[in-house]
């Protein structure tokens, strides 16, 4: 029998907000634990929660751009539960009316098929603590510095087939994200969450099996093998006759398998109730068109006017946008006036390939736009020839040191010095006698290596034309 | 609604209540009072009335995103029943 996964994705995005949800405490990532706490975010009796306005607006951005109804007549919720990571016991969230209902994001296959994936709804809530266990005394430490930081919560529909749709529609959603600016997107950090609903059924079937919520899914690789394993795991169990039981499942990194979690009974019981601190929140017409005059260009518009305004190739236009951080770098470039397709040839080649050497997102650089606007102009009036101009790239890319000081003080610069040049060629000529005679006989190599003898000669700062046009009227040809 | 003693092991149960045996019928009994007051409230015809989220007319209060120094991390401490220096401290509770 041939078996169908089905997926829904519910994504936790921490929110890109200078403060916590209900308290002014810093949403900074690290720092000793309990040192970005107040009495609010840690629980204390009597106080009261305040609802900041960014979280407000970075969420009815988000169901803007998603393509979302915006709920305006909008609540919040208490959730609860007892479990140490909320010192509140309960959790302040959106169950009857969440901010956003009925979005999409369409997605593009590698078949180059596009998908349109149904967003059921996005709500606002507050991030729990950290929890550590202290073998040695048997405890459970608590650090509160993550807890009340804001979060909205993302539903899919059950929309997907596959682990590249899911895989597909993440990327979106961070593309998206970031071009708003509402989150940094960082799954390391935890700043990114997804957990997986997965159930398998017969294909053709239009019922949906029982489904199982994987959880601790920290990265795109992780995302990809549990859903290959858990698929497997419930069609195994079907095929053997046994039953799926709809349980919350622990991916396991380290063991490439996922593990029931200890059932604490009755969980799935949070008596909700609508939240007596916080007021209601009604969104106006107003409100609402301010927000939608602050969406920036997206990457899908970004995409189409760089192949028209910039004649970019799609494949250049598509890398780019890929990343806010790189369209944000080659936008800079290109108003410093560079020709766009030399910037994007660097950004393609050199910037990305630094990135990745490194380990590093886009974002996180060093180097500084007017550097790069620099180098590509030194060349472009044969200052600098490119292979030196990529070393000194290379160089500076972590410090994003002056390019001219660094030139100067390296001893870098080209020397367009026709005397020196015809001094070199003939040094070379004369020292490589039998070189020439193998040229003439038609050995083609010959040339490149008089080349390379001259380019050397020249302390790797001469024009690389300049030095083939020499050669070549040496050489009559 | 009839309010059964399984209900108040469950609701006490989630609630982390505990309620001896001893008390539990009266538990109950007063349960059922109150849920019975929501069978009344339940016979009014609210169809026309707009559903009320909040009991005070007011809406839309927010704080800018203005941070405020945190608190100092010993005096917060200090409502801890368990804790060291660095943090909160409770019993094993780690999946």
């Amino acid at each position: 029998m041939t078996w169908e996964t089905v997926i829904g994705l519910e994504t936790h995005v921490e929110l890109a907000t200078k403060t916590k949800i209900f308290c002014s405490c810093t949403t900074e990532f690290g720092g000793a634990p309990n040192t970005h706490c107040c009495p609010v975010c840690t629980g204390m009796p009597g106080t009261l929660p305040v609802l900041n306005e960014k979280v407000l607006e970075f969420a009815v951005k988000t169901g803007l751009a998603l393509d979302g109804n915006i709920t305006r007549h909008c609540k919040f919720d208490r959730k609860n539960y007892f479990y140490p990571d909320l010192p509140k016991a309960y959790q302040i969230s959106q169950l009857y009316l969440p901010i956003v209902r009925d979005g999409k994001v369409s997605i593009r296959l590698e078949s180059g098929t596009e998908k349109l994936i149904r967003i059921h709804e996005l709500h606002m809530e507050e991030d729990a603590g950290k929890l550590v266990h202290d073998p040695w005394l048997d405890q459970t430490r608590c650090d509160y510095n993550r807890c009340g930081v804001p979060l909205i919560e993302i539903v899919t529909e059950p929309d997907f087939r596959s682990a590249e749709e899911v895989i597909a529609y993440l990327e979106k959603l961070r593309s998206i994200l970031q071009y708003l600016g509402v989150s940094d997107c960082k799954m390391q950090e935890g700043s990114l969450r997804c957990d997986v609903n997965l159930s398998v059924r017969p294909a053709g079937s239009v019922e949906f099996g029982t489904r199982t919520e994987m959880k601790n899914l920290n990265s795109f690789k992780a995302i990809t093998k549990a859903i290959a394993y858990e698929s497997r795991r419930q069609i195994e169990l079907i095929e053997e006759g046994k039953r799926v039981i709809q349980e919350t499942r622990r991916w396991d990194d380290n063991k490439d398998a996922t593990f029931a979690m200890r059932s604490k009974e009755n969980a799935q019981d949070y008596r909700y109730f609508p939240e007596p601190d916080i007021p209601p929140l009604e969104i106006s017409d107003v409100y609402l068109e301010e927000i939608r005059t602050q969406l920036p260009e997206m990457a899908e518009e970004k995409l189409i006017r760089y192949q028209a305004e910039y004649d970019l190739p799609l494949y250049d236009a598509q890398i780019l946008t890929g990343q806010k951080a790189l369209a944000d770098f080659f936008e800079a470039c290109v108003a410093q006036g560079v020709d766009a397709k030399q910037a994007a040839n660097w950004i393609m080649g050199q910037v990305l390939g630094q990135l990745s050497a490194k380990g590093m997102d886009a974002k996180d650089m060093v180097l500084a736009p007017s550097t790069l606007v620099r180098l590509i102009t030194l060349i472009k009036d044969g200052k600098l020839n490119r292979n030196t101009a990529v070393k000194v790239f290379e160089a500076i890319f972590d410090t994003n040191a002056d390019v001219d000081e660094y030139i100067m003080s390296h001893g870098l610069e080209q020397v367009n010095d026709p005397g020196a040049l015809a001094a070199a060629v003939k040094k070379v000529f004369d020292v490589n006698p039998q070189s020439i005679e193998d040229f003439k006989a038609g050995k083609e190599k010959a040339f490149g290596f008089l080349v390379g003898q001259v380019m050397r000669e020249m302390k790797g700062k001469a024009d690389p034309q300049a030095v083939n046009r020499a050669v070549r009227e040496k050489l009559n040809f | 609604m009839k309010i059964t003693t399984e209900m108040v092991d469950y609701i006490s149960a989630l609630a982390r209540l505990q309620v001896d045996e001893g008390e539990k019928e009266a538990v109950t009994a007063e349960l059922e009072r109150i849920v019975s007051y929501m069978d009344r409230l339940n016979e009014l015809d609210t169809n026309e009335i707009e559903a009320l989220s909040h009991v005070f007319p007011i809406k839309n209060i927010m704080r800018p995103d203005k941070i405020a120094p945190s608190f100092s991390r010993e005096l917060l401490l200090q409502n801890s029943p368990g804790g060291d220096e660095e943090a909160f401290l409770v019993p094993k509770a780690v999946d």
